[in-house]
């Protein structure tokens, strides 16, 4: 089916099937459906290195909780991923991209439909992609999104009014203000520059973390006597797989959203993303290196992975104009914002088990910021804007989401289950479960 | 071969035994139990630091202990803890990885166990471990049913 694309990629196949020209009078030129299929194809790819970051996203927070809520963690972020799936076709996809709106929200219930099988080039989006490889490039982002919470919450919270969240943020809170920007709402028209979600993604998922935090309060004995106590993660070559999974990922994520690989200086400025990307991310784990070395004597390595993710986050907003220098001192600021800002949280009594809220939600709003350095279209006040207005309504929506959830299913397991852990007491299933090696 | 939990009884003889453990010449024979080789047999515990079991188990096999039994635990004594950080917030570490040794022997062999033992894990820094010796009630080899210092 797709042969009859993918033949005229090569003009020596082309030309070698001069059949093709009369079994196909109006046969189209590679110039016509050529960035039609090369499009596509970085969707399909960066979507996959996107759909791993889930699996990334689970061996870090699998890693950074205590080994009797290991199995309670794979259980949400299996389950979070697909509820995103569904929920994002089933109302997400189209009320994020609803064509012509009023730019504040879309229409709900326009179910995705894919482009139909064997689509002839006529009927194709050629200044774009297929439908199928959009819809699962934007899908796989959502389900960033919903991630960063389960992070944050993790330990303490229920599964099902976890998921209940997932489901509202998926299907409506994100796509809604994902609208406003890359749908092409108000802020997209106010000038407002976000290239791969630095703020429409992560501070988004880290906005919702915290109002979660903040209403399902810290897990039992964090914060006692005025003191902190840690409660170290359970495995740490996990929590460091993870991370570089993540690292992998974003590659697809930022350079994905170029969302155009038809010409040289596309698929050229999809390559400056990749190096971009990663000169961020080696920033600011050696910027997390070194400042956990001299603030505390040893390198901390859960705040080394936590800055490997912030210098990431930071260039998220803008990952093709800043030079290789811009990328490693965006990124590295990004590694300061965390390693001062996880102690910070603790001090207000907000307890994030993996680093969550620094990491995507400071450092979201930092790289939003740090766009303007180098993408000479950027206002800054523009992009305060952008960061107050996704920041008031996701906040305030997720507070409602949260509260009520409180009050009608209840979000948090009883002192007892939680002490037990919640894979015995909510799962009935241990991660670990062997006593030795029997 | 008889249940080892039919004689509650000897409960009240390792108590008896504690005290000749102190003083071997007054060790009380025969008095519930009348086994051979009962009072023969001494269980020796001692917790030492992890990095020194290899050194302490090649040192145990070359004076002919036969076997031993080995845990990692952690505990707290003259060491205690220390603190270290986390994610930016000091927190006590209020016990010290160790290692374990249970090793039963005959009694004759006891003395000789606890100073190679003693002076094996020996570092001279605190945190270097504890040696306890006691007395064991009966001792049997699953395989063979052999019993006290036979099934050593």
């Amino acid at each position: 089916m797709k042969t009859k694309y993918l033949l005229p990629v090569a003009a020596v196949a082309l030309a070698a099937l001069p059949t093709m020209g009369f079994a196909q009078d109006a046969a189209p030129s590679f110039d016509e459906i050529g960035p039609y299929i090369m499009t596509t194809l970085l969707f399909c790819m960066a979507g996959f290195l996107v759909f791993f970051m889930a699996a990334g996203f689970a061996m870090l927070e699998g890693g950074l909780v205590r080994s009797k809520n290991v199995t309670m963690q794979m259980t949400k972020n299996i389950a979070l991923y697909s509820v995103a799936a569904i929920m994002y076709w089933l109302i997400g996809f189209n009320l994020m991209y609803p064509g012509d709106f009023n730019g504040y929200v879309g229409s709900f219930f326009v179910i995705t439909q894919l482009d139909p099988v064997g689509v002839a080039a006529a009927d194709a989006a050629l200044d774009y992609a297929s439908v199928g490889s959009d819809f699962f490039f934007q899908l796989v982002f959502v389900a960033a999104t919903a991630s960063i919470v389960s992070g944050a919450l993790a330990e303490r919270i229920k599964l099902w009014p976890f998921l209940a969240f997932v489901v509202l943020l998926t299907g409506v809170l994100y796509p809604i203000s994902g609208s406003w920007q890359w749908g092409g709402g108000w802020l997209s028209e106010a000038g407002f520059s976000d290239f791969a979600g630095s703020t429409v993604v992560h501070s988004v998922g880290g906005w919702a973390a915290l109002a979660g935090a903040i209403v399902l309060g810290p897990r039992l004995g964090k914060y006692k006597d005025g003191r902190v106590n840690p409660m170290p993660g359970s495995n740490l070559a996990l929590a460091t797989l993870g991370t570089f999974i993540l690292w992998l990922g974003w590659f697809g994520f930022n350079g994905g959203s170029q969302l155009a690989m038809g010409t040289v200086g596309d698929v050229s400025d999809v390559s400056r993303i990749f190096a971009n990307t990663n000169m961020a991310a080696a920033a600011g784990a050696v910027t997390a290196l070194i400042l956990t070395q001299v603030l505390y004597k040893k390198p901390d390595l859960t705040m080394v992975l936590n800055g490997a993710l912030a210098g990431l986050v930071s260039i998220t907003a803008e990952p093709l104009a800043p030079t290789l220098f811009g990328a490693l001192w965006i990124g590295s600021i990004g590694g300061v914002i965390v390693v001062l800002t996880v102690p910070l949280l603790d001090k207000l009594k907000i307890d994030d088990v993996v680093g969550a809220i620094p990491v995507h939600l400071f450092a979201g709003i930092w790289g939003t910021i740090a766009v303007v350095f180098y993408n000479g279209d950027a206002v800054l006040a523009t992009q305060l804007l952008g960061i107050a207005a996704y920041g008031v309504f996701t906040f305030v929506a997720s507070l409602i989401v949260w509260f009520i959830l409180k009050v009608t299913l209840g979000i948090r397991v009883s002192e007892e289950e939680e002490l037990q852990g919640l894979d015995v007491s909510e799962l009935g299933m241990e991660a670990y479960p062997e006593f030795t090696k029997a | 071969m008889p249940s080892l939990t039919s004689r509650p009884v000897l409960i009240r003889v390792t108590a008896q035994s504690r005290v000749s453990a102190k003083r071997p010449g007054l060790l009380v024979v025969g008095t519930v139990n009348n086994r051979k080789g009962w009072q023969n047999v001494k269980l020796i515990i001692a917790a030492i630091k992890p990095f020194k079991l290899e050194e302490v188990r090649e040192a145990l096999t070359t004076i002919g202990v036969r076997g031993m039994m080995v845990t990692e635990i952690k505990g707290f004594g003259s060491q205690s803890g220390h603190t270290e950080i986390y994610r930016g917030a000091e927190y006590a570490v209020n016990f010290v990885p160790k290692v374990k040794l249970e090793i039963v022997v005959a009694a004759s062999m006891a003395d000789q166990v606890v100073e190679t033992i003693q002076s094996t894990a020996k570092t001279d820094k605190i945190g270097d471990g504890k040696i306890f010796v006691l007395d064991v009630q009966s001792a049997v080899r699953v395989r063979t049913g052999e019993t006290n210092d036979d099934a050593l």
